[in-house]
């Protein structure tokens, strides 16, 4: 109890820091110093996978609630994307107006999400991520074997993003900035929603569901929404995600990658909203310079150290690492004000600096 | 069926309706008979306590009325309404409260939030995904429930870094929030030092006249002084019921507390 309470329990948001400035800065003008693979292959790819796993760090994070189907949620995006837009291999393709695949696919994705909320919803724990893992199985068995609507193991190709005020939007640059956009609105979101009426009994929820019964919530009902606005962050990824890959096929939602959400989460941290995103850059940069290291077929080797070393060492993630050596300096930084300031005032009341700097 | 509910209601506050009936009320778990033939009414506004060794089902009594588990046979009727199978949820939307032996807290919440919380659990907008504003009017009752209980102090502490008196007092005050009509105390009084415990005394005599509770309570001191009408219960059953004289004076019941009477 105690550790799991170290390791996810998402305190809710706080205020504005100026060091988010610095990261907007960098963010903005990271196109501007960047080649089109790294804007493209590595920034906007790591942003896409970053929002997908920001809709599992407010499902854990905040609802206590490890689902392992967050993948499958944006994959089922994805699909009815290429479904109900416009692909090139002559399955299903409706060619409905792209605002309009978007919307629906993001809503039906995102009711598909609420649904598997409804499922898991009276399990806890291991059990969540079995049931989870277990929905998320079903699909990939069930688009790879499914040919008129899924077509298939082939699934599809040729999936574009529309091209609207001019701009062809799987262009490397505004892409990048597609992605940094829904990113944003994702994380503005989720931190807003934090400190909301539903996002604080989502958190007393995780703390305690007994306990919120007996004040008159509904629990099973609250985990429901929150699976489905969950699932409309993870289903607007997934929409980025099929545009940005061109095409979908079972293996966008095999077990692999329904995996790889949890490790990204994980290894980022689930305390804080951001987590999903270092830990998305660090699994995009590992993905695609660990071949340079070693054997392309070692790969899940790096990975699988890298998450090894990240959780004995810092069971909450990158941001833990990070808390504890801001602490860390903040500590030695004090000391050494202290200690300057004794000298000074030759040794007398050294201690009460310490607790008022 | 809500109908029924609804005119329940009226018929209720218009008139002054037992807040609780209980009716052969029995609970097994297995072979286990935890509680057996429990018949008890709670007068609206009426303040009981409930004695009895450990083991003796006072919790479990507890259990079964707040709905966390069904009783195995009997009828379960609050403010005159037969709940049945009524979810915890609903029960409290209809004014039961209640608080637990071991304090179940939001420890990753501050105070202020927990307080909030409890505030809204009755309220609409449980489902909001708007911040609630200062002036809200479920902020302003937590602000003033948070007063009414002493935590002004720890208002923005984290509850999980709470002592444990303060931790007991903000039991007592999720209980308290949002019009409860009948209040079930699970030993509030469990860890306190004399001095909360008279605090805690303080605030139960000061609660409104309106507002029915059942406190279990194993130090006779604060349980007596509390309540107008005890019950004791023994093995599953009611064993006695009484005014305080009366229990305080019965020798079965001395012998019972005493440590002679685990026969």
């Amino acid at each position: 109890m105690k550790f799991e309470h170290w390791f996810f329990n998402a305190t809710p948001g706080s205020g504005f820091k100026p060091s988010w400035l610095i990261v907007a800065v960098f963010l903005i003008a990271y196109p501007g110093f960047s080649s089109d693979f790294f804007t493209f292959q590595i920034g906007a790819y790591s942003l896409i996978l970053g929002t997908i796993a920001l809709s599992l760090m407010m499902l854990a994070g905040y609802g206590g609630m490890i689902s392992l189907a967050q993948m499958t949620v944006a994959g089922l995006a994805g699909y009815l994307v290429a479904i109900l837009g416009d692909n090139s291999v002559g399955v299903m393709g409706l060619g409905w107006p792209w605002w309009l695949t978007v919307f629906v696919a993001i809503s039906l994705a995102a009711l598909f999400s609420a649904f598997v909320g409804a499922i898991s919803v009276r399990t806890e724990g291991i059990y969540t991520i079995m049931i989870t893992l277990a929905i998320a199985v079903a699909l990939f068995y069930f688009v790879r074997q499914n040919y008129t609507i899924f077509n298939g193991f082939t699934g599809f190709a040729g999936v574009e993003p529309p091209t609207t005020f001019g701009v062809y939007w799987r262009n490397p640059l505004p892409f990048y900035y597609l992605c940094l956009a829904i990113a944003v609105l994702s994380l503005w979101a989720v931190f807003y929603i934090s400190r909301s009426t539903f996002g604080l009994s989502l958190q007393a929820i995780r703390d305690n569901p007994r306990r919120m019964r007996s004040l008159g919530f509904n629990v099973a009902a609250h985990r429901i929404f929150a699976y489905f606005l969950s699932g409309i962050i993870a289903a607007t990824a997934g929409v980025l995600m099929v545009w940005f890959n061109g095409r979908i096929s079972p293996g966008s939602v095999g077990v692999e990658v329904v995996i790889d959400i949890l490790v990204i989460a994980v290894v980022g941290g689930l305390r804080h909203p951001v987590g999903p995103f270092l830990g998305a850059i660090v699994f995009v940069l590992l993905e695609n310079f660990a071949i340079d290291l070693i054997d392309r077929e070692r790969f899940n080797t790096v990975i699988g150290l890298a998450l090894l070393l990240i959780v004995l060492f810092s069971p909450d993630g990158l941001l833990g690492l990070w808390r504890r050596a801001r602490q860390r300096l903040s500590a030695a930084r004090q000391t050494r004000l202290a200690a300057g300031r004794a000298t000074r005032d030759g040794g007398s009341e050294s201690y009460n600096s310490l607790s008022n700097p | 069926m809500s109908n029924t509910r609804s005119s329940a209601l009226e018929h209720l506050q218009s008139s002054g309706r037992n807040a609780l009936e209980l009716e052969a009320i029995s609970r097994h778990f297995g072979a286990l008979v935890a509680l057996a033939d429990i018949n008890m009414t709670v007068r609206a506004g009426e303040r009981r306590a409930v004695l009895g060794s450990n083991g003796a089902g006072k919790t479990t009594l507890f259990n079964t009325v707040t709905g966390d588990f069904l009783p195995t046979t009997g009828r379960v009727r609050l403010f005159g309404e037969d709940v049945g199978d009524m979810p915890s949820y609903e029960r409290a939307r209809r004014g039961l409260r209640r608080t637990y032996q071991i304090s179940l807290l939001f420890g990753g919440l501050s105070v202020m939030d927990n307080v909030y919380l409890a505030c809204s659990g009755i309220k609409r907008g449980r489902f909001s995904l708007r911040r609630p504003r200062r002036d809200d009017s479920t902020m302003e009752s937590a602000d003033a429930l948070i007063r009414a209980v002493h935590l002004d102090d720890d208002r923005d502490a984290l509850v999980a870094t709470l002592s444990h008196g303060r931790q007991r007092q903000l039991e007592i005050a999720l209980a308290l929030a949002g019009a409860p009509r009948l209040i079930l105390f699970d030993e509030p009084a469990a860890g306190l030092s004399p001095s909360e415990r008279s605090e805690l005394v303080e605030i139960l005599q000061a609660l409104p006249d309106h507002i029915s509770y059942i406190i279990i309570e194993h130090d006779m001191d604060v349980a007596l002084r509390v309540a107008e009408s005890v019950t004791m219960m023994h093995n599953g059953r009611i064993f006695r019921e009484g005014t305080p004289a009366e229990i305080e004076n019965d020798p079965q019941v001395q012998e019972l507390y005493l440590g002679n009477g685990q026969a």
